[in-house]
């Protein structure tokens, strides 16, 4: 059953080293301000999961948060590379990084078999790539009932997801809209979760396509007004594209990307308005 | 980038490269578009000769109709215009792997003669790579199961490889009846279009051959930026430059879209 808390209570009571943690959220609606607050609690070893791993785990890796990463694409969109990213593969900085990689398509599926309960799923998928002799989480299965050689990817279980969203209510059932992504099915498939919100309403209103989790499925919920920055949280704000952009210069010297910590997320406190991160460290 | 001329209108080789690639999607088709110069191709395509053009990203955006470039497969104006926004599960799934999309347009780091892709790693070794690039994404089942494959990359020796050091997403893989044996169901990769030229594979051996060239490029200057033995069609094209419609759509687009940042083409 959700529990209404701080963003710090929510992240204190969810996550601990050494869990394989899942920060969801498609371009839109990327947990930026949960994450922040891992860097902050100087959280340690933990297996990052996440399709997209931008800005978002560029940061977590850098701050030296992660042990493993498991993702499908991991650059940052429309401007280039994960300079944070590259270093902790390229030059073990500031720790070696462990590379567990799928497609998108692989990785959507082993979530929907996580939140199915089941141990893999099945796609069409990965034959003839070079992933498939890197990544054990693929297998080639066999189709019981036609023969046809398919490929399994087995079931991602994180220890806790995290997304935003744009609202709650006072129960801390939850709803979000626009582009869904995956969130559902990395909340459904983790043990515990973490959900920040734009704002806490009295009622949820109805809006097309959305999708509503009810508290019971939850675990933490917190008000964190702007925490998806830069990226957006429709209806509430717009995709920061300069951020992006600019994320390209702060994130490719270690030295600029230690003083953006410091001032942006270090130096920041959690409750209140998200800003951290605004600025482009200059 | 340099400035070819042609009758009356100037333009650069990265815009009839994009002209080009907008010319061969046709109104109507639905298209799975990757986020950079297909982005580009496929909207310049929507704003000219095909304004029904079905642009679907792998954010779950169906039938979007952004008004400038998005900077990434998951701008607000995507869900905002779209037919229908579905999730990411769904658009893999039901959309994309029963082969429902006519043309998958996707970008390179490296492709080799048979236009397989690499956008995972460069240099041989996997786990200690020279260059770690973003990796799959949606690609490899892009690659596989749209009907047809339209490749967009401009061309030199580090992207035009005799074989790449990793292969992402499969084109002809290791040539004739590499497909059928993978179980890949859509025709691959029929097009790489590139800032030279167009390459078509060569329907005996599926090797891709220079079929066209753009006004003043000579085949020397192709050849010289494949890193195979490229092979020149008997009937090798000159494709016609950019009209001035096209010219102007196209700028009137990246004026108003995000900057045109090229670190990850």
């Amino acid at each position: 059953m959700a529990e209404i808390v701080s963003l710090t209570a929510a992240i204190e009571a969810a996550v601990h080293d050494g869990d394989t943690v899942a920060m969801e959220g498609f371009t839109h609606l990327i947990p930026h301000a949960a994450g922040h607050e891992v860097i902050r609690q100087r959280l340690r070893e933990l297996t990052l999961v996440r399709m997209t791993p931008d800005v978002i785990y560029d940061q977590l890796i850098g701050a030296g948060c992660a042990r493993k990463l498991v993702f499908s694409w991991g650059g940052n969109p429309g401007v280039g590379s994960l300079h944070r990213f590259r270093d902790a593969v390229e030059h073990s900085w500031p720790a070696p990084l462990e590379l567990e990689e799928h497609s998108h398509a692989g990785m959507a599926n082993r979530y929907v078999a996580g939140a199915s309960g089941l141990p893999f799923a099945v796609l069409r998928g990965y034959s003839g790539t070079g992933l498939v002799a890197q990544t054990p989480s693929i297998a080639e299965i066999s189709c019981p009932f036609t023969g046809e050689t398919l490929t399994a990817v087995a079931a991602l279980t994180p220890d806790v997801a995290v997304i935003h969203a744009q609202q709650a209510d006072r129960a801390g059932n939850v709803q979000y809209w626009g582009i869904t992504g995956v969130q559902k099915e990395a909340v459904l498939a983790a043990r515990r979760s973490v959900v920040t919100v734009e704002e806490i309403v009295d009622v949820l209103e109805p809006r097309p396509g959305a999708v509503v989790l009810p508290a019971w499925a939850l675990g933490y919920v917190a008000a964190v007004p702007g925490g998806a920055h830069p990226s957006y949280a429709l209806g509430y704000s717009a995709r920061d594209n300069d951020f992006y952009v600019a994320w390209d210069a702060i994130s490719r010297d270690r030295e600029t990307f230690a003083a953006w910590l410091e001032q942006y997320v270090y130096g920041q406190q959690t409750s209140g308005q998200q800003t951290s991160g605004r600025g482009t460290g200059n | 980038m340099s400035e070819a001329r042609s009758g009356a209108a100037s333009y650069s080789a990265d815009e009839i490269m994009t002209v080009t690639a907008a010319r061969s999607l046709r109104d109507r088709m639905t298209c799975f578009v990757g986020i950079g110069l297909p982005s580009e191709a496929a909207n310049l395509a929507r704003a000219t000769h095909a304004p029904n053009l079905v642009l679907i990203y792998e954010s779950g955006t169906i039938g979007a109709k952004p008004g400038s470039l998005p900077l990434s497969i998951g701008d607000g104006i995507l869900a905002l215009t779209a037919d229908a926004v579905v999730s990411v599960p769904e658009i893999f799934n039901y959309w994309l792997q029963p082969g429902r999309i006519d043309v998958g347009f996707l970008g390179a780091a490296q492709i080799d003669k048979y236009g397989n892709i690499n956008t995972t790693a460069i240099g041989k070794d996997y786990a200690a790579p020279k260059v770690r690039l973003p990796g799959a994404g949606g690609a490899p089942e892009i690659a596989a199961s749209c009907r047809e494959v339209i490749v967009v990359v401009r061309q030199n020796l580090r992207a035009f490889v005799d074989q790449v050091d990793f292969v992402t997403s499969v084109g002809f893989g290791d040539g004739p009846g590499c497909r059928q044996r993978l179980g890949l169901t859509g025709a691959g990769p029929q097009k790489i279009i590139t800032d030279l030229g167009v390459l078509e594979p060569d329907p005996r051996n599926q090797e891709f051959v220079l079929t066209a060239v753009y006004p003043g490029v000579p085949v020397s200057r192709v050849k010289d930026r494949t890193g195979w033995d490229l092979r020149v069609s008997a009937s090798l094209a000159e494709i016609p430059p950019p009209a001035a419609a096209e010219l102007s759509a196209l700028r009137a687009l990246l004026a108003a879209g995000p900057a045109d940042q090229g670190a990850d083409r």
